[in-house]
């Protein structure tokens, strides 16, 4: 007779997760020792670590590969500033409404997606996210094609001095972040992580094992909408300006994502965080080549999809066993 | 009469869009990969007629002798040094490889030619338009492109089903190991469609440059236009991705004549219209898609 | 002794960290019919398609006309000579019939092998020559399968269980042409499940077993009890 138990951690995740935790506490007191620079950049970073994570949940575990999810970003935003300044919602509770409000709003996107496949819906993805632009350019409401900006009674009302915001804006960044991490482990370690894996390793299989592929991929997709949207939403807040070809860009929410991603490691929690380390590190070394950067992160990715592709933690993890977040899992078994 | 001069306008147009995705859909028969550089491939098409041009000061059209050859010679070189190494069951290598191409295209586009729009000049063919009574006339550019449009589209047919090449292609895209113990090259019969494809984005882009303003970053709309037309036809005929050109081009035209903004809009109603109502296009021959 | 058509030595091949081959050896000379029979997974599908270089195996493995070709690639093994009929016949659906043979046939080899010969060979694929391949019954897409690879004039054809799935009255049929196509000094290696038609049909048999050469030696000596020991591996 013997005992099987799932085990999820060893020991590099123990190290990695009290890593993790100590600097969550280090991030968390970051607005008494850094300056206000610095807590914008890292709250851009927090921003990329969740919209990146977010499409690998539905790029490298779902295998719904989008290049559109700027529709998200720009929907979650301009759901923000019409919430906030035409219907009078306090824009940080506009945050979570707008992020319900996009997910309903993904469920019919979905379905008419959902008929495209492969590289097809891909492309597909991109014409919704072109569609919605257009429709916010038409929104004459919301500024139309040259945008708007939040006026400031609605920004005092966030907070009263320019400190306190910024202090409030940074924790909530920071605690978005955190959420959706916490959300995606959670759901990865769940059995429906399970399910994900097998649908991604062989979706024939995982269907004639009793899994539901459409209504899996159709929850992963309304999630990582509501996150995105979410996300987008505070970006948006914290710029104060909007305007649909920043709200939908193309440049800004996917290409990059999607090089943090790759680049990090797709189809594994610990790379979208590496991924957006290593983005930032060359924007601050590059950034001033202009058109130059873009392309030699283009080459870059395509450099690393063909030499590794599983990126750059993934080579880390195969070559050592490693992983931060305890996700593995293995069978242990006892003789009783 | 006004609307009969729009639809006119929208059907013209629509061979454009029937031979930007000419191209797409060929790649996608053959080898099942979409260019997600598709669109850039026609811009940069475009502006490899502006140097053309601009050195040996020819009539744009005319450029067309270097430019066709110049981007098949690229499109083989492309598949066969990195977009083969991409083919697979995984579909992820050829989008983020065609999407990164994509970005470098773009950004070596911005970094040499600068974002400010340009267009070829033609010369009075531009301004010609022939009257077809009623009061209409349609313009003898934009018959041209429809003209080489469904050129391109029959010459395709033919190639496909009427010579060796064809049967190459098919044969490899039926059965990628049976075709190589044939003793197919399958390495050299992508490389060889991908020449073709780009030959005909080569011809796209250069009546893009001819027809509007081009600048570095029209290209993914062009991709788009090109995958609604091959959408709305239907998979796997050319025909009916001429069909679903004309029904995009037409559509759009409607739309910009009810408001201007709302052309691009109007198109993407008509995909999703399609997309919802009959996803498997309305002139399909076959579902490749799965 | 005339050097050997085929001659392979040692050779081995694996799926991954599967082995299907253990050293494996086998000549064929001009003009020969080769029977190559064992129980299925033994591994003679697997041994054609190493000879037809569809696998990645030994360079000196396998010798065709004395020059090493094993590993392939396939098209160019093809180039050289040799032609395989797959398992399962894998026309190419989208093609008709006359159109599958034009693609055997489009590497152009000189030799003895036309569209005429071949409708003259096999008639009832002339009457359907512009039909799609997958409307075919069973027995004529067989025979457009060994078609197509005649088309390409090899001087050894390989045949994958021909046999399999169709009627003994189509099989014998089939079997009746062999003579026909070996005429003119091409040499076949056929793979069977049929054991009856491999010993009526070829001089010499090898049997598989679980990847090895359980037995070898010309079809009139080898008696049903050794056969079976071999199959089997009792």
């Amino acid at each position: 007779m013997s005992d099987i138990r799932v085990q999820h951690s060893n020991w590099s995740s123990r190290i990695g997760t009290t890593i993790v935790v100590i600097a969550f506490f280090a991030l968390a007191a970051a607005p008494w020792w850094a300056e206000r620079a610095d807590l914008r950049l890292l709250a851009e970073i927090y921003a990329y670590v969740a919209l990146a994570s977010l499409w690998n949940l539905l790029a490298g575990y779902a295998g719904l590969v989008s290049v559109g999810q700027q529709a998200y970003v720009g929907l979650g935003a301009y759901l923000l500033f019409g919430l906030a300044m035409l219907a009078g919602v306090h824009p940080l509770v506009a945050i979570p409404v707008a992020g319900v409000a996009a997910a309903i709003i993904s469920v019919p996107v979905a379905a008419l997606m959902f008929r495209l496949r492969g590289h097809y819906f891909a492309i597909g993805t991109w014409v919704m996210a072109e569609v919605f632009r257009l429709l916010a350019a038409q929104t004459s409401a919301l500024g139309g094609g040259s945008g708007t900006s939040l006026p400031a009674s609605l920004v005092i009302s966030i907070a009263s001095s320019r400190q306190m915001r910024e202090f409030l804006m940074y924790w909530i960044a920071l605690a978005q972040m955190v959420a959706i991490l916490f959300a995606i482990f959670w759901l990865l370690r769940s059995r429906y992580g399970l399910a994900l894996t097998a649908i991604r390793d062989n979706e024939l299989g995982a269907r004639s094992n009793g899994i539901d592929v459409m209504l899996i991929k159709y929850a992963v997709y309304v999630a990582v909408a509501f996150g995105t949207a979410m996300v987008g939403a505070l970006i948006f807040l914290q710029k104060i300006r909007i305007s649909p070809d920043t709200a939908f860009s193309v440049n800004d929410w996917t290409a990059f994502v999607i090089f943090i991603t790759v680049i990090g490691g797709i189809g594994r929690v610990e790379g979208p965080i590496i991924g957006t380390v290593i983005f930032f590190l060359l924007r601050q070394s590059l950034a001033d080549l202009g058109a130059i950067y873009l392309l030699i992160l283009g080459v870059v990715a395509i450099a690393v999809m063909l030499k590794a592709p599983k990126g750059l933690w993934g080579l880390i993890a195969d070559r050592f066993g490693w992983q931060v977040f305890p996700l593995q899992r293995r069978l242990v078994m006892r003789k009783r | 009469m006004e609307w009969l001069n729009t639809i006119l306008q929208g059907i013209l147009l629509g061979g454009l869009y029937a031979m930007f995705a000419a191209g797409l859909s060929l790649i996608f028969g053959v080898m099942r990969l979409v260019n997600i550089a598709h669109g850039d491939l026609i811009v940069l098409a475009a502006y490899i007629a502006l140097v053309t041009v601009q050195a040996l000061g020819i009539n744009p059209i005319l450029s067309l002798v270097l430019v066709v050859p110049v981007m098949a010679a690229i499109g083989y070189g492309l598949q066969r040094g990195l977009l083969n190494r991409t083919l697979g069951d995984d579909l992820l290598p050829p989008l983020l490889v065609t999407f990164g191409l994509s970005v470098i295209i773009q950004n070596g586009l911005l970094e040499l030619f600068t974002a400010d729009s340009v267009k070829l000049d033609a010369g009075t063919v531009e301004i010609e338009s022939i009257a077809v009574g009623g009061g209409l006339a349609i313009g003898v550019l934009p018959l041209i492109q429809f003209a080489l449009a469904v050129a391109v589209i029959a010459g395709l047919q033919w190639l496909f089903y009427r010579t060796a090449l064809g049967r190459a292609f098919r044969a490899t895209s039926d059965d990628q190991p049976v075709a190589q113990l044939m003793g197919l090259n399958n390495a050299h019969v992508f490389g060889l469609a991908m020449a073709l494809s780009l030959a005909i984005v080569a011809v796209a882009g250069v009546l893009l440059a001819v027809r509007a303003n081009f600048d570095p970053a029209i290209g993914p709309a062009r991709l788009i236009f090109g995958f609604e037309a091959v959408i709305i036809g239907g998979l796997g005929s050319m025909w009916g991705t001429l069909a679903g050109g004309i029904i995009l081009g037409v559509a759009q035209a409607i739309g910009a004549q009810l408001d201007p903004g709302w052309n691009l809009l109007a198109g993407h109603i008509a995909f999703l219209v399609v997309l919802a109502l009959r996803p498997e296009g309305l002139f399909p021959k076959v579902d490749r898609m799965s | 002794m005339p050097d050997p058509k085929l001659q392979v030595r040692g050779l081995d091949a694996r799926y991954g960290d599967f082995q299907a081959l253990f050293g494996v050896s086998m000549r064929v000379t001009e003009g020969e019919v080769v029977a190559v029979i064992g129980a299925n997974g033994a591994g003679k599908s697997t041994l054609l398609k190493c000879i037809a270089g569809a696998m990645a195996v030994r360079h000196n493995a396998i010798m065709f006309h004395g020059v090493p070709i094993g590993g392939g690639p396939a098209h160019e093994v093809v180039s050289r000579g040799i032609a395989l009929v797959p398992e399962g016949r894998r026309l190419f659906p989208s093609l008709t019939v006359e159109e599958n043979l034009l693609v055997g046939g489009q590497l152009g080899r000189k030799g003895p092998w036309n569209l005429k010969r071949v409708y003259e060979l096999f008639p009832v694929l002339e009457e359907r020559r512009n039909q799609p391949a997958p409307s075919l019954s069973g027995g004529q897409q067989q025979m457009a399968a060994i078609g197509r690879a005649l088309m390409s004039n090899p001087t050894l054809l390989l045949c994958d269980e021909i046999s399999l799935g169709l009627a003994p009255i189509v099989i014998r049929d089939i079997y009746a042409r062999i003579p026909a196509i070996v005429a003119e000094g091409l040499s076949l290696v056929i793979v069977e499940q049929d054991i009856v038609q491999a010993l009526k049909t070829a001089r010499h048999v090898y049997c598989l077993q679980e990847g090895r050469v359980a037995l070898q030696g010309e079809a009139k000596t080898l008696t049903r009890e050794k056969i079976s020991a071999a199959y089997f591996g009792v």
